[in-house]
């Protein structure tokens, strides 16, 4: 068999560069990585069959439940060449699947010689696939095309392999073509990453660089950091450095991941394992960030450190006020493993304390709520989510703003929005649509190719503010969920930009403005007095319910006073039941939000932040 | 003296009306093979046994008694007399002592009326609910509409010192018009006392089956805030006065029963499921007459469940039940806190503004349409 037993095969440290080969895959969400990783677990027996689970590197429930991969981790399989017949380490390093996740792709990819392009081959390539396919080949590495799930019914393996062969340059017969079901051509995918991928190439006598391409916080151990090491040597005994920060830790351990942690005396050049120092925080560990020895420090970082940068912003606010402190001791936890996400205190007059939370991106941010409400178990409410605006005002000040009641009032000479370069790939059918969508949401054609006959990608610019909010939801609707989509940023353009106040009996609410373009503020005035009429009860008085842009009203509804609020009867049998009814009213009127004179509760705000797709969720989790 | 008043609970109908959920049986359902003679007998000797726990407990003197239901009126003059006398055998009744039968207007006639007034009663009161047709139809409701005039007339004849008759506002399909006209019928009657419920479609109804499937509609809150202002305008144009927000009477002829209710006096209720109030002590009996016969027969207690009601519970019952009233609540006995929450409700128009400068909160007609959003601001 090709497979090494572990003790035998070449050790960290002592393993000679020529016999490394580290790589990447690169697939999308349910393209069956996680399933392929699984089978390379199994043929090359690092993992005891009877303790094979599914999804086995995955860790985090949502990423087991949403079958995606959120942080990237690195396995060490020994391998025994088909073809040679010599010893080899091949280091598997699994990459975050989502647009979001883009800088982390990138490190990833920089701690690789090569990748495997995975594309299921009943679907073909997704946007995000290509973006990650050319963020690889950027970083010079050796694309290896295969094809998955060869096994199922509808696999059209000649067709995507063209469309394969196209993208990338080379011929449709060597796309590699496996199932990582049945294991099918697993094997062979081995070995050609042996055959093709080179060795990596260091200087072994050279000050050590790592590059830090993934960092965990883990409960028992701390920080978790992953390295390629690209020169020198970390050894066990060291004390190393972060080249970034100039602080120096103590290591506890290095070892390798196989898959299961496995200290060792330390890692040599080309290979890939992790430290320990006791960090608790990720933002000391980060990712991008040069490793090297703190006795004999490089003088030179390796490339590509860049603090990310939160590109979505939204308020996350406790349902119970009570849980502020909860929420923010989450949010701490939280960020300790993620050093992407950046928040601080806000409060809202109608949604009280909460916090201006920064994201990546969409999935990022719903990841973040899903995880303080799984993990911390809270309720929340979120404020629509809005981009980062550069205000420039008459008198030459610029004013950023993260959050639309920062808007400032007076004379605007300008405002920035950023604007991204979106690509979205779908079945030609779908052109129109889709060119009415982009349309809509302000955007301006860059170009379309077909990748086969009946698969087109259609390129435009957009502004970001456009898609986050039901843009994705959109395109999927739209497209019976055939459309994929991927965006980066491109910097930022001027746009004719509004603020629009809703107003509750002449009070503006906070959580309800929006910055909108001037064509669309009518529109979302419009959608919003309509649903707060119908989610807002009538109170005591009449309440106008107003959408305004400064001091101009654009859009009015009313909500009329309430005539009756009584339970007629009341005799002496009624009277328990009816003091029951006050106590647990009295409960609810707890949880109502005063808006100036007005009760508003709390759903009809959570209802109207939602969007239509959050409603379609909620009523399929209710059935 | 305390005072204790007593309501005797008469579990029985000869038909379920369609909106009801009270406690009551038709014989059908409690099949006992028996006729109406035989269970209301036996009901009886199982009242007198709980009369007899009630004298070991609760001492005082007898303002008023109320027999409810289901409908009394379908028992014999004589069964409910032998209540009457227990109760007058054990306890001193006042002078003015109020005694009132709630009556179906089909089961009585002459005869029967004057039976009553000879058992002790001295107060009627009639389920009109409707003097139309299709709205009656819709509660279920068996009696002719014709039947209240003569049951009213014959009550009159009879020697009753004061006649009630009780509607329902609301009811789906009923119109403003509809309504008009049953205000006015009732009123027409010349009764002493007018009773108005708005409809509630109260869970486990045929009623609420019907509107869960989509057969019915309730009618609006604004229509049925029209058909409350109505009444109230018609009842006091007509020399009866609100005392209570679902009910008007001409001076002297408030029920004192109802009234006990809503001052927290203490009452006894016999009968299955009735509620009794002693002192900040509530409790219920059992709720079905087998349940609660065949405890009584064998020495048992025939309660169900109880509550000591907390000073806060007290302080928020009395709010909840003292707004309902025309003396309404002195301000007095708010805190400034409480006060300054319903304040505004002057402005609006939902409080008496005259009787807020003279320190008291009381509720005008629009105001007594949104009592429960009052009391929510107070007991909060």
């Amino acid at each position: 068999m090709p497979a090494i037993s572990l003790a035998k095969a070449p050790q960290p440290a002592s393993t000679d560069p020529a016999q490394i080969r580290n790589f990447a895959i690169i697939a999308h969400i349910d393209h069956g990585k996680s399933t392929l990783a699984d089978r390379m677990l199994g043929i090359t027996e690092v993992v005891d069959p009877r303790n094979m689970r599914a999804q086995y590197l995955d860790r985090m429930d949502i990423e087991r439940e949403r079958g995606i991969t959120i942080k990237s981790q690195a396995v060490r399989l020994p391998w025994r060449s088909g073809i040679d017949g010599k010893e080899y380490i091949l280091n598997m390093i699994d990459t975050p699947g989502h647009v979001d996740f883009t800088y982390e792709v990138s490190r990833s990819l920089a701690a690789s010689e090569g990748a495997i392009l995975l594309v299921d081959c009943a679907q073909g390539i997704e946007a995000q696939t290509l973006a990650n396919l050319y963020l690889a080949m950027e970083n010079n590495l050796k694309i290896i095309p295969v094809l998955n799930k060869i096994d199922l019914p509808a696999a059209q393996p000649d067709k995507f392999a063209a469309e394969l062969a196209k993208l990338i340059g080379c011929q449709p017969e060597n796309c590699l073509r496996v199932s990582g079901k049945t294991g099918d051509g697993v094997a062979d995918l081995l070995d050609q990453i042996i055959e093709q991928i080179p060795a990596p190439q260091g200087d072994a006598n050279a000050p050590a660089r790592a590059l830090i391409f993934d960092s965990v916080y883990d409960v028992y151990r701390g920080v978790v950091t992953y390295v390629r090491v690209i020169d020198g040597h970390l050894s066990a005994r060291d004390q190393i450095q972060m080249f970034s920060t100039g602080v120096r830790h103590e290591m506890l351990e290095v070892g390798v991941i196989s898959p299961e942690p496995m200290a060792s005396k330390g890692l040599g050049v080309g290979e890939v394992g992790y430290l320990i120092t006791g960090v608790k925080d990720v933002r000391q560990s980060r990712v991008g960030d040069t490793v090297t020895n703190f006795n004999n420090p490089t003088k030179t970082a390796l490339a590509g450190y860049k603090d990310p940068k939160p590109m979505v912003f939204s308020g996350l606010y406790p349902l119970d006020g009570a849980d502020y402190p909860l929420l923010r001791e989450a949010l701490d936890k939280l960020q300790l493993n993620d050093a992407a996400l950046v928040y601080e205190p806000e409060s809202s007059a109608a949604l009280g304390f909460g916090f201006r939370c920064g994201f990546l991106g969409l999935l990022h941010m719903e990841i973040v709520r899903e995880r303080l409400e799984r993990e911390a178990n809270l309720s929340l409410i979120s404020t629509a989510p809005n981009v980062v605006y550069n205000v420039k005002l008459d008198d030459g000040k610029s004013i950023v703003v993260t959050n639309p009641s920062e808007f400032p009032e007076g004379k605007i000479m300008s405002v920035e929005e950023p604007i991204v370069r979106s690509t979205i790939l779908a079945p030609s059918e779908f052109i129109g649509v889709i060119m009415e969508l982009c349309q809509q949401r302000r955007g301006t054609l860059l170009g379309m190719d077909y990748l086969s006959e009946d698969r087109v990608e259609i390129r435009y610019t957009l502004p970001l503010a456009e898609i986050v909010f039901d843009f994705f939801d959109k395109l999927k609707s739209s497209t019976r969920g055939y459309a994929s989509l991927d965006y980066e940023s491109i910097g930022d353009a001027e746009g004719e930009l509004v603020k629009v106040d809703i107003l509750l009996q002449g009070e503006a609410v906070d959580a309800f403005s929006a910055i909108v373009h001037r064509d669309k503020a009518y529109a979302y005035g419009l959608m919003m007095t309509g649903k707060l009429r119908e989610l807002i009860p009538r109170q005591q008085f009449e309440v106008p319910i107003q959408a305004a842009i400064g001091a101009r009203i654009i859009a009015r509804e009313n909500i009329r006073a309430i005539r009756k609020d009584v339970l007629a009867k009341c005799y002496g049998g009624d009277i328990s039941r009816k003091r029951k009814l006050l106590e647990k009213q009295k409960e609810g009127k707890k949880r109502m939000k005063m808006v100036g004179r007005v009760e508003v509760p709390q759903e009809a705000f959570i209802a109207a932040l939602a969007t239509d797709a959050d409603i379609e969720k909620a009523k399929a989790a209710r059935k | 003296m305390e005072s204790l008043s007593f309501y005797v609970h008469i579990p029985y109908c000869l038909k379920r009306c369609g909106y009801c959920d009270f406690n009551t049986y038709t014989p059908a359902e409690l099949r006992e093979g028996a006729s109406l003679e035989m269970v209301s007998n036996d009901y009886i000797d199982a009242v007198l046994r709980e009369i007899n726990v009630a004298h070991l407990q609760a001492p005082g003197s007898v303002p008023t008694i109320f027999f409810g239901g289901g409908t009394p009126s379908l028992l014999p003059a004589k069964d409910l007399g032998r209540v009457i006398t227990a109760i007058k055998e054990r306890w001193e009744l006042s002078v003015d002592c109020e005694i009132t039968l709630e009556a179906n207007p089909d089961s009585v006639d002459d005869a029967k009326l004057s039976a009553f007034l000879e058992a002790g009663f001295n107060r009627i009161s009639f389920g009109m609910q409707s003097a139309v047709p299709h709205v009656l139809q819709v509660l279920d409701r068996t009696h002719n509409p014709d039947n209240v005039a003569r049951a009213v007339v014959g009550a009159r004849r009879a020697g009753f010192e004061s006649v009630s008759v009780d509607l329902i506002y609301g009811t789906p399909g009923e119109t403003l018009e509809d309504w008009h006209t049953s205000a006015s019928a009732a009123i027409g009657l010349g009764v002493d006392h007018l009773s108005a419920y708005a409809l509630i479609v109260e869970s486990g109804t045929k009623l609420a089956a019907k509107i869960a499937r989509g057969e019915l509609s309730m009618p609006n809150d604004d229509l049925m805030a029209d058909m409350y202002l109505l009444v109230d305008s018609l009842a006091e144009s007509s020399g009866m006065s609100w005392y209570e927000l679902s009910n008007w009477a001409k001076p002297g002829h408030e029920s004192r029963h109802n009234i006990a209710y809503w001052k927290t006096s203490n009452w006894w209720g016999l009968g299955p499921g009735a509620h009794s109030h002693l002192n900040g002590v509530r409790w219920w009996n059992v709720k079905h007459p087998s349940a609660y016969k065949s405890a009584l027969f064998s020495g048992q207690s025939s309660i169900q469940d109880q509550e000591q009601l907390t000073s806060l519970q007290m302080r928020d019952e009395k709010i909840m039940l003292s707004i309902r009233m025309r003396e309404g609540i002195e301000l007095s006995t708010l805190s400034s806190e409480q006060v300054g929450r319903v304040k505004g409700y002057c402005q609006s128009g939902h409080l008496s503004e005259r009787k807020w400068q003279a320190g008291s909160l009381q509720l005008t007609p629009q105001g007594r349409l949104i009592a429960d959003r009052i009391v929510r601001e107070l007991v909060v």
